[in-house]
């Protein structure tokens, strides 16, 4: 799932830094990663997913590092399971 | 039936306002205008020392320029965009006929190159960004416009075309986190000069959809908006007269806004909403301007 992050996070985040040499845990935001890309990312990870971040997961954190993203969906695919 | 007319038709009794039809659009009595002037004077007095080169915008702007803002990705629902009869003899014979049956009539209006002014600062970006790096100290607009939202309401204090001035600095990122430091120290400062009872709030902008949620909550979380609060005419709680912006380097960004040294420009703005400022004072100090308390007329008009 990691590399299928990586990959939807190169694609929309908008980051001129190269995603494959982030760690998982590194802060995106501070990669350059702004509000508006945050929201295309999230558009991006539900329509790959075919998830829905809930209200209660549109904050900054649930999308701060790719850790964080795969925690969020993994949550949201469990229960989707 | 209420037993007393709401604070808007009192308005329009008074003269103050006057209905055109449509909720949100109104005319502006002579004593209505005495307030937004007397405040208006408050505020150049305040700035007197602040260098700010001042521009007024007419109510609308550039389309491309409005585009480029990147105005439709966080409020499309709010836009309002100039559209013009563009069609041929037989097109207007038709127009003509279905606007004599009622029909709908609108095919051949097309967009034109402008927009309605979302807010007053949108239009000085792209004058700033042409005029290449910004000199050591970055700069300070003063802006006034009417600018349109399309949120038709029977708040009087929300209103689709309203007077907004704007003070909006570009500069370093201490330089403008400054000017934002400083506005919310002035900003209580004038309304207490004027009786008006207020509190300031973290505060988000109206982003539009899901999406527009997760900028809400990034918004907050930054703490990049703060608005001055003053009860009006809402019952569910009191209105923004103003509001404080930090928008670190997204117009920057966008614009291609330049510090002295080449850097990219960090901006805030702070606005004042002048309807909505005339609106608390008539409510809290009353629809008789001569019985106002001393002091506010003395702050207002000299």
């Amino acid at each position: 799932m990691m590399d299928q992050i990586r990959e939807i996070v190169a694609r929309h985040s908008g980051l001129a830094v190269d995603v494959s040499s982030l760690g998982d845990t590194a802060d995106l935001y501070e990669a350059g990663m702004t509000s508006f890309a945050s929201v295309d990312l999230m558009l991006g990870l539900e329509e790959a997913f075919n998830v829905e971040f809930p209200d209660a997961m549109l904050t900054r954190k649930t999308f701060a590092s790719l850790k964080a993203i795969a925690d969020a969906v993994s949550k949201l695919t469990a229960e989707a399971a | 039936m209420d037993a007393q007319p709401s604070f808007l038709n009192q308005l329009f009794d008074k003269g103050f306002l006057v209905p055109s039809g449509v909720d949100g659009l109104y005319g502006r009595g002579e004593a209505y205008e005495e307030v937004i002037a007397g405040f208006d004077s408050l505020i150049t007095k305040t700035v007197a020392n602040d260098a700010a080169e001042k521009i007024s915008f007419p109510p609308g702007m550039s389309r491309v320029a409005f585009e480029k803002s990147g105005y439709m990705k966080s409020f499309p629902q709010l836009a309002g965009t100039v559209h013009s009869f563009c069609g041929v003899d037989h097109d207007h014979t038709e127009l003509l006929a279905q606007l004599a049956a009622g029909e709908e009539w609108t095919g051949k209006q097309e967009v034109t190159d402008v927009v309605l002014t979302p807010a007053a600062c949108y239009p000085i970006y792209p004058v700033l960004a042409a005029r290449g790096n910004m000199p050591k100290g970055g700069v300070v607009f003063d802006l006034q416009s009417y600018c349109f939202r399309h949120e038709p309401s029977q708040d009087p204090a929300r209103m689709q075309l309203f007077r907004i001035r704007e003070f909006v600095r570009a500069g370093t990122p201490e330089e403008v986190v400054a000017f934002r430091e400083e506005w919310l120290k002035r900003g209580p400062a004038m309304m207490e000069a004027v009786g008006l009872p207020l509190h300031i709030d973290l505060a988000n902008d109206p982003f539009f959809g899901r999406g527009g949620r997760l900028m809400k909550v990034g918004q907050r979380e930054q703490q990049l908006k703060f608005e001055l609060l003053v009860q009006i005419a809402n019952p569910a709680g009191p209105t923004a007269i103003m509001s404080f912006n930090y928008h670190q380097d997204h117009f920057g960004e966008t614009w291609g806004i330049h510090t002295n040294d080449g850097g990219v420009a960090q901006t805030a703005c702070t606005g004042f909403g002048m309807d909505r400022i005339a609106l608390a004072l008539l409510k809290h100090h009353g629809l008789d301007l001569k019985a106002w308390p001393k002091s506010v007329s003395k702050t207002l008009w000299g």
